[in-house]
């Protein structure tokens, strides 16, 4: 392997996602910014987001952006952080009429303006009647393509104003000097040639890590590189043990069916032909929030209501079925929903399952069951995006992490529907003017020339290696015990099943190498040093879940099915101890206090989470 | 429940062998490609893509090929699958005519390695036609209004993702890789008939050129190439008519927009 190349940029941002060509957009108008990514953009998998992107615009019902804070901090079952929240709420509303302008085709209503429709947990009070609650129109849609159009949009304007790409260069390692980021290496795929990327500020956006479960909703991709390369120089994650389960993912495949199809009126039945959200969620039925649908689910199948007595549901959104249940908004105007207006609004979730069940939704319903879909956890930082190194509150100078990698938090223990594409615009744009603030305020600092010696070193072990046995095993290994023992309900005895196995599996990897010795294009050495990456979250991720003794939004413990609001109301900070062991720590909850006749309340008081 | 209703499991159950013939290059060996087949067990669920990953991973890892979502809108492993374009993932096993399976790289990008192909041609292609929205009016401090009609007007090119199936299925491309090719075409057409953009004529401009839209011999390779269904040779058709007549096809806007 020869010297590395060296570059030099103001900020450098990881990964071109939503959240990541968001923030290049800011940066690179103030100054010198480069792009690194795994994928070519457009690849990433804000791509896949359907549904929608949440702001309350009022275009068709009457709402506020306190509304949705008020969604936000109860959907995430209290542990979200307060001050974040109202900013994303409120920064949504400009954010979404920014990408408006810069070309995002949203869907119209009748006089012109940007279309909205129900998703699941998003209400508003009654009006008449305040103290109840009922869905509103919120989520901003273009068709059931929101994220890919949100990806176009914000991959075209980059392209108009000239950001740099390094398209297929792969993160493998921060240069961290004295407690400071001033880099990365990266590998340029094609060639095998490493690069070092001299900056003053690096952003992580690097995306999920879905891909440690075994039914996922996400590209193969997502295996948490920004986070695990941070965590492996110290930097903690944080909330690890909310991982979201989508209660409609494809029977077996787990891709997604949005849940656009329930906010338009689908229904979930079960074998018996029951619609059992009635008894889960009386209020929201199927649009209640997407933990509380998963488990429901889980608990028919366990009581053998499965279909045929099997692992999964029905999604129907027949047009007659619809009707039969006037269960669509668009019955409050006396309307109808037919199979165009279906066509028009679900075409992604008709031709994925046209495709990958051979089942037309028009005419059956979808055998649906709960995939992984979504970290609320990853690193932690504050609502300017710096990274905490710690759970005080300290930050990393010079590293900033936005999208799904971050934990701001606003996701809590349990994300909304529609809230992560607004997490990624909100939180991308002020990553992309932070950096750039800092960076003009800073002068480039020295970094080692040996900065890429480490990543040599990685890379020549694993060549190196013999290969005692396929990495591939060890990767279906971990998927099914996380899926099984760290999934939708957990358990003592299940958590400490998983901590062995990962223990033990992480040996296992460290062990074995790989087939292909070559340099270009080597996609068995990078997927071997990603399965590394999912490793070490997954140990962060079983030993937070193990700390929660507690139910909480997407985290449910089998052996304390209570909120625990006197021992659990915090988050959790993960930190690297060692090899294998997982040092825990907790922080307050940002909580926002008001006056009431004289006295400090809590703006958002704690309340039960029903739907 | 009580009518008939498609068995999901069903696909799962059984399997069979497969013969996949793969086109290999590896530039640090090979002088030219060539053919290597592999035997591998299938189920009729399983997507070409997982088929491809399944000999990758169980039986030859220096196979390379590019994958991400694996659901058919990242477009990463567009490739040429028994003859035609496709992506690896949006293609069943139990569509498979017969149990024969040739998969080569997609056509007319120089390959990297194997199933890889060096994007950047294509990519530059999609860069020179303008593809963002051109507006120098002052922004609304809200949206700026389009009827569901002005919407729906460019709805069609929105679908790309950019996966370039059409691009390398298309002859005039094979024969001339200067030509800028109906990705790019349908890309520009996405903003010339968009209501909101101001920036149509320069784009025409572009495609009017002799590596522009005249090029297109209505072959419809890229039509039926294209996995996102996109009726790619009627935009390219539209921008065409677009050039003939000088007059944009677009629907009025709405009295109560005015």
């Amino acid at each position: 392997m020869s010297t590395p190349t060296y570059h030099r940029f103001e900020t450098i941002i990881v990964g071109s996602g939503g959240a990541g060509l968001m923030a290049a957009l800011h940066s690179s108008k103030e100054v010198g910014t480069a792009v690194v990514s795994k994928l070519y953009p457009m690849r990433s998998h804000t791509g896949a987001a359907a549904g929608g992107i949440a702001a309350a615009l009022s275009n068709i019902e009457e709402d506020s952006w306190e509304n949705h804070a008020y969604d936000t901090i109860k959907g995430g079952d209290f542990v979200v952080d307060q001050t974040p929240v109202e900013i994303l709420c409120r920064e949504a509303v400009e954010c979404i009429y920014d990408l408006e302008h810069m070309g995002l085709p949203f869907d119209r209503t009748p006089d012109g303006r940007i279309s909205q429709r129900r998703f699941g947990g998003h209400t508003r009070p009654v009006p008449g009647n305040p103290s109840k609650r009922e869905p509103v129109m919120r989520s901003c849609h273009a068709a059931d393509r929101t994220g890919h159009m949100i990806l176009q949009t914000l991959y075209q304007q980059c392209i108009k104003q000239g950001v740099t790409f390094f398209d297929e260069y792969h993160m493998l390692d921060l240069i961290m000097v004295e407690g400071e980021c001033r880099g990365i290496v990266a590998i340029e795929i094609a060639t095998g040639r490493l690069h070092v990327f001299h900056a003053k500020s690096v952003l992580l956006a690097t995306g999920g890590f879905g891909r440690m479960f075994k039914v996922s909703s996400n590209a193969f991709a997502l295996t948490g590189d920004g986070p695990a390369i941070a965590y492996r120089h110290g930097i903690p994650v944080e909330d690890m043990e909310f991982y979201q389960f989508h209660p409609t993912g494809i029977y077996r495949l787990g891709v997604l069916l949005t849940e656009g199809c329930r906010g338009d009126g689908g229904i979930m039945f079960n074998g018996k032909g029951e619609r059992f959200m009635e008894t889960y969620a009386p209020n929201m039925k199927e649009l209640a929030s997407r933990d509380v649908c998963s488990r429901s689910i889980y608990q028919e199948v366990r009581a053998g209501r499965g279909v045929s007595g099997k692992d999964f549901v029905y999604l129907d959104i027949r047009p007659s079925t619809i009707n039969k249940y006037k269960s669509s908004p668009i019955h409050r105007d006396g309307l109808e929903v037919d199979d165009h207006f279906i066509e028009s609004r679900l075409s992604e979730s008709l031709e994925l399952s046209r495709t990958y069940l051979g089942i037309d939704p028009l005419k059956e319903p979808m055998p649906i069951q709960p995939t992984a879909h979504y970290a609320m956890g990853g690193t932690p930082t504050d609502f300017d995006t710096r990274v905490f190194r710690n759970a005080a509150g300290e930050v990393v100078p010079g590293l900033y992490a936005a999208g799904e990698t971050a934990c701001v938090s606003v996701h809590g223990a349990n994300r909304l529907g529609t809230n992560s594409l607004v997490d990624l615009v909100v939180f991308g744009r002020r990553a992309g003017k932070a950096m750039a603030q800092y960076a003009k305020s800073h002068d480039f600092k020295e970094i080692p020339k040996d900065a890429a010696v480490p990543t040599k070193k990685m890379i020549e072990g694993a060549l190196a290696k013999p290969r005692t046995e396929p990495w591939v095993r060890i990767r279906d290994e971990l998927q099914t015990v996380m899926m099984d023992d760290c999934g939708v309900y957990r358990t003592a005895e299940g958590l400490a099943n998983a901590r062995q196995s990962v223990a033990s599996l992480k040996k296992r990897y460290e062990s074995t190498g790989i087939q292909d010795k070559g340099t270009v294009f080597n996609t068995g050495l990078l997927e071997y040093l990603e399965l590394g990456c999912l490793i070490d979250l997954a140990a962060a991720t079983v030993a937070s879940a193990e700390s929660r003794k507690e139910s909480r939004g997407a985290h449910s413990r089998e052996d304390f099915p209570d909120r625990d609001d006197v021992k659990h109301f915090n988050h959790t900070f993960a930190t690297k101890d060692g090899d294998f062991d997982v040092k825990i720590d907790t922080r307050a909850v940002d909580v926002i206090y008001i006056e009431k006749d004289g006295q400090q309340v809590p703006k958002y008081p704690l309340e039960v989470r029903k739907y | 429940m009580s009518e008939e209703l498609t068995d999901p499991t069903k696909g799962y159950l059984s399997t069979r062998i497969l013969t996949v013939q793969l086109k290999r290059y590896d530039p640090e060996k090979d002088r030219e490609p060539h053919w290597q087949e592999f035997k591998v067990e299938a189920r009729p669920i399983d997507r070409v893509l997982d088929v491809l990953m399944k000999v990758k991973w169980d039986q030859d890892d220096t196979i390379g090929l590019r994958k991400s979502c694996g659901q058919g809108i990242c477009g990463s492993d567009a490739m040429r699958i028994n003859g035609q374009n496709n992506l690896a993932c949006k293609m069943l096993v139990q569509n498979l005519k017969s149990d024969k399976l040739t998969v080569e790289p997609i056509l007319g990008l120089p390959v990297i390695k194997d199933l890889i192909v060096d994007m950047k041609p294509f990519f530059d292609h999609y860069k020179s036609i303008m593809p963002f929205l051109v507006n120098t009016d002052p922004a609304p401090t809200t949206e700026r209004l389009q009827t569901p009609a002005q919407r729906e007007r460019f709805d069609e090119g929105t679908k790309c993702i950019l996966c370039a199936c059409c691009t390398t299925a298309c002859p005039p491309f094979w024969g001339n890789r200067e030509y800028v090719g109906p990705a790019a075409i349908v890309n520009a057409h996405r903003f010339i008939f968009d209501s909101r953009d101001q920036a149509a004529s320069e784009r025409l401009e572009i495609l009017n050129d002799a590596e522009g839209v005249w090029r297109c011999r209505t072959v419809f390779n890229c039509t039926s190439a294209c996995p996102r269904g996109i009726k790619v040779t009627q935009l390219i058709s539209e921008v065409k008519r677009a050039l003939i007549t000088g007059v944009l096809d677009m629907p009025q806007e709405a009295e109560v927009l005015a």
